[in-house]
């Protein structure tokens, strides 16, 4: 007896690579990331929606790879943690800051926190305030067993503080260049 | 000079690798691995007519499917009682699969072996069982009053009766000047790691070995425990605990059916096989904790002092016994806290169910004790009219009462003596965090608000650091890199850092080139587990004395290439120098290569101990007879018993009189824990530990109906804390009292946080209310219930009355 369902094959576009998988129509997108694509940085706490550590983001907004099927995906950007760190594998602010302020202890929501957060912090410019309230606003979606979230919120606030450094040494970085 | 590292906050070095993706969990290995799905019983009590396997076997894709009529040789016999009891006179456990019957829902009956789980829950589907139905047993009092058994042969449904005893209870409450009686319930909860469950196994039938991993608590154990019931010999087993996702008890635990299971799978289908638990298996077949009733009675005199305690305790442990009575031990010991007292009986009658394990969950039985002890200090205090702080005060152990020894056998089986600490100083450090004496004008302010302010404390001892022992294993290579390697497992608590600081300070070396390796039987096969907040206390000081051993060796081979005496040696950042010579210097990775006499060389280095080159004299063997080679040592660290840290926890709560919402306006901590390795991982324990506290005292409950049915088992309706239940801000005040018992002067942190919380926020509730609280968690509409029960009187109910008429008098 077969139960084997049709397959497609699709191409998942992730990290900026994009490659094809064959899956059936209800692979969940995060099997295909973790078990085709074998990038396992993408974490899987409940397979409901709820936990938040299977979140991707997908053409830049946080979306929670277990509830949607790889077949879904394409077409579309997907970012995953391994992707945040840039082309020179220098960490995201997010990352970083997670580091400074021991914002993870078992790791497993980490990746989910770092792509919901980096989205986040998408919407202010370096330089903007991001206040504690809208720190907890940001990760008040994701479920963390381990840290009690005290440092995953300083650990926000500190990821902005990483990107208006960063974009302060950019804009003298281009001042110095200019004035050559 | 190597910078001090021990007692310094240095950033995690695990992080690197997490936050970029590439730390490796169990779900992580073998994505080729065949998948494995359960029949789990749908019933909580029933046995079983019949399994009809016939609509899965010939799928395509399904490899096997395996029913308890397959399991042979010991693999057939019941899972290990883990820890045998003298009182523990009816044990009971599950088999790998069930066999004839189930006794709670989730329990595994058929596995199915497949190309991959989605397939294999496919085929699980298509299985058929037949039940024959009984009457489960769900609830403590239900288990007490017996009319159904959950095991037939056990018709009073008592696993054990645990009497801890000391002084004549029953003469002291005869003759105590006053006495309150009161009964009270705390609810299940459960670890809950993010990272459910997991096995991958593979076997090598050329080397005739088996490699495990498991998502474990324990890997040295998991692996003897598979040796047994495998029946191979231990050296052809290896069990490595990847990153684990978070454990807080669950994973200690071993070994689970599926520990057994996967590689006994993996070996008959010579297949790399792998189970990843999904988080419905989670809630309905790991396990649970918490559960208690209590009845307890106390006689006090008028100040307040407690001089005898009666506690009878009604202890749900599920279907089974396979971690034995360690929590209801713990509760009946740790129940004491840091009070003195004459007289105390505990009886905890361990009850069966037909509902999932209990077994430790952080703190293990010490929240249950907490509530039970603290709760009594709220009621004498109440009763007199006096201040809680104050009745709490006058029956704390002194500081100069130590060791203090309650006359007690702990959970170690070694006698329960206190061994160092300062109650009253930690008692006044916590009033001035959480403005204990200011609270009054706090609480009026808010009624001007409309909302009800209240306050409360719990404080708490904690036996940490049990043996029997941990070891550890220090090796400087050639090429400069320090291994650590110790057999306890990590699941978060930041291990690779806080043992790579002892090993930095002890033997002078840059923690950069420390490397260390937890939980893997290939490079540490003896280890008992993390447990028990027990890890940076064992294996810390484990890893210390082979750092040390290293250090002695190192020196001793330097002072003879120097040609000066170790006394005038020293070793910083990983040279050895001659002190006063600035010139005379050898690094560790020099005296690595000079330890390991050589015939070969292969490099620049290693020529310098080959054997034409060697310093050594003619008259000695190259390895001396008390030598070997190598720059390594080993050792081991067993205590003669447990260190006790203590803490306690205040607790300001505002209640909204409409919405019956609970806001936690303040949390205070004061922590005792000896001397810190690093103090910003013990933060990150205690804030998530905090964290747990908030949710077994607000939120979680595991929703049992009369069936034994899971009502809640997934995270939509199971409500573990989000950012928006937990304290904005928890403040915390350090206290360093050394233990005498270990090198390091340290003790556990790992389960602190969790522990007073439901006590200290029933106190502030039922403080903010007037309504005496019994029962905990307590949500909104409990809350709400509870107050219109009460009428509306509740704001003046006779023991908040009496405590403010005190303090108006004061
Ligand atoms: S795994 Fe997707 S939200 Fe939990
Ligand atoms: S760090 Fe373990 S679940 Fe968040």
């Amino acid at each position: 007896m077969s139960l084997i369902e049709e397959q497609f094959t699709v191409s998942l576009s992730v990290n900026g690579t994009t490659r094809p998988v064959t899956v059936p129509a209800r692979r969940l997108l995060s099997d295909a990331i973790r078990h085709d694509l074998e990038l396992t940085g993408t974490h899987v706490g409940c397979e409901h929606g709820v936990c938040g550590a299977c979140t991707v983001l997908l053409d830049g907004a946080p979306v929670r790879s277990c509830l949607m099927f790889a077949v879904q995906a394409e077409g579309h950007a997907i970012t995953t943690v391994e992707g945040l760190a840039d082309a020179n594998g220098r960490l995201h602010p997010v990352q970083e800051a997670f580091r400074d302020c021991h914002g993870l202890q078992c790791g497993f929501c980490t990746p989910g926190f770092l792509t919901t957060i980096a989205a986040a912090l998408e919407e202010y410019e370096p330089g903007a305030d991001v206040s504690d309230e809208e720190a907890r606003e940001i990760v008040g979606g994701n479920l963390c067993r381990c840290t009690g979230y005290q440092n995953i919120v300083k650990a926000v606030g500190r990821a902005q503080e990483i990107r208006t450094e960063r974009a302060g040494r950019a804009d003298g970085d281009a001042a110095t260049s200019a004035g050559r | 000079m190597t910078t001090k590292l021990f007692g310094e906050p240095i950033v995690r070095r695990e992080d690197a690798r997490l936050i970029v993706g590439r730390g490796r969990y169990l779900d992580d290995i073998g994505h080729f691995a065949l998948g494995v799905a359960f029949v789990r019983s749908p019933h909580a009590n029933a046995r079983i007519i019949d399994i009809d396997v016939s609509g899965a076997v010939d799928i395509d894709g399904v490899h096997a499917i395996y029913t308890y009529e397959d399991l042979d040789g010991p693999m057939a016999q019941p899972l290990p009682v883990l820890i045998p009891h003298p009182d523990l006179t009816a044990p009971r456990t599950g088999y790998a699969l069930a066999n004839g019957s189930v006794s709670h829902v989730g329990e595994p009956i058929v596995m199915v072996v497949a190309d991959d789980r989605y397939l294999a829950e496919d085929a699980a589907e298509r299985i058929a069982v037949e039940y024959e139905f009984r009457t489960p047993v769900v609830g403590v009092e239900a288990a007490e009053r017996a009319e159904h058994a959950v095991h037939e042969d056990i018709p009073d449904n008592v696993a054990a009766r645990l009497v801890q005893e000391f002084g004549n209870v029953g003469a002291a409450l005869r003759d105590a000047p006053h006495t309150v009686s009161f009964t009270q319930t705390i609810e299940r909860s459960a670890s809950m790691p993010l990272e459910g469950k997991g096995v991958h196994a593979r076997w090598d039938a050329v080397d005739e070995s088996l490699r495990v991993y498991s998502s474990t608590q324990t890997s040295t154990s998991v692996r003897a425990a598979i040796a047994i019931k495998l029946d191979l010999s231990v050296d052809r087993v290896e069990v490595i605990a990847p990153d684990v996702g978070g454990g807080f008890g669950v994973k200690i635990v071993h070994p689970w059916p599926e520990e057994l299971l996967v590689p006994w799978a993996a070996i008959r289908l010579g297949r790399e096989v792998k189970w990843a638990e999904d988080r419905r298996e989670h809630f309905i077949s790991s396990a649970h904790e918490r559960g208690q009733l209590q009845r307890i009675t106390a006689g006090y005199d008028d100040e307040g002092r407690l001089l005898a305690l009666d506690a009878h305790i009604l202890h749900d442990h599920g279907a089974y016994t396979p971690y034995g009575i360690v929590v209801p031990i713990i509760t009946s010991t740790q129940l004491l806290g840091p009070y003195r007292l004459a007289n105390y009986r505990c009886q905890v009658d361990s009850m069966y169910t037909n509902t999932v394990i209990v077994t430790p969950y952080r703190g293990a039985g010490r929240p249950q004790g907490c509530f039970a002890m603290e709760r009594t200090m709220d009621r004498i205090a109440d009763e007199l009219g006096l201040d809680r702080a104050k009745v709490r005060e006058i029956n704390l152990i002194r500081a100069d009462e130590f060791p203090w020894d309650h006359h007690l056998m702990f959970q170690d089986g070694r006698p329960l003596i206190y061994d160092s600490g300062d109650y009253p100083s930690m008692l006044t450090k916590l009033r001035e965090l959480v403005g204990w004496e200011d609270f009054e004008a706090r609480r009026a302010a808010a009624a001007a608000r409309g909302r009800w302010l209240g306050i409360g404390m719990a404080l708490y001892v904690e036996g940490t650091g049990v043996g029997p022992y941990e070891g550890g294993h220090v090796q400087v290579l050639p090429s400069g890199k320090v291994l650590v390697s110790t057999g306890l497992t990590s699941q978060g608590q930041g291990h690779e850092t806080a043992f790579a600081q002892v090993v930095a300070q002890e033997l002078g070396v840059p923690i950069e080139d420390i490397e260390v390796h937890t939980g893997d039987t290939r490079r540490f096969a003896y280890a008992v587990g993390t447990f028990a907040s027990r890890a940076a206390v064992m294996s810390g000081n484990a890893v210390a004395l082979a750092a040390q051993a290293v250090r002695a060796k190192a020196l001793r081979i330097a002072a003879e290439v120097l040609e000066v005496d170790v006394a005038d040696l020293d070793i910083v950042d990983g040279v050895v120098g001659v002190r006063g010579d600035p010139g005379a210097v050898l690094p560790l990775a020099s005296i690595a290569v000079l330890s390991n006499p050589l015939r070969y060389a292969f490099d620049e280095a290693s020529k310098a101990a080959t054997q034409f080159a060697r310093f050594a004299s003619d008259e000695q063997p190259p390895v001396a007879d008390d030598d070997e080679p190598g720059l390594e040592g080993r050792d081991y660290y067993s205590p003669v018993r447990s260190t006790f840290a203590s803490g306690a926890h205040a607790v300001i709560v505002e209640v909204d009189p409409g919405t019956c919402a609970v806001t936690i306006e303040k949390y205070a901590v004061v922590h005792d824990c000896g001397r810190l390795i690093n103090p910003r991982i013990v933060e990150g324990q205690i804030h998530g530990g905090v964290a747990q506290g908030v949710g077994g005292a607000l939120y979680e409950v595991m929703a049992y109906d009369d069936m034994g049915q899971l009502q809640n088992a997934s995270f939509m309706d199971f409500l573990m804390p989000y950012v928006s239940e937990v304290p904005q801000r928890i403040d915390i005040g350090h206290q360093e009292t050394p233990s005498p018992l270990n090198p390091l002067g340290i003790k556990g942190a790992g389960e602190a946080g969790v522990i007073p919380g439901s006590a200290a926020i029933a106190a502030a509730l039922e403080d903010a209310l007037g309504i005496r609280i019994t029962q905990m968690p307590l949500g909104p509409s409990q809350l709400f219930d509870l107050i219109r029960a009460a009428g509306d009187g509740h704001a003046d109910h006779t023991f908040n009355h009496a405590r403010r008429s005190q303090e108006e008098s004061a």
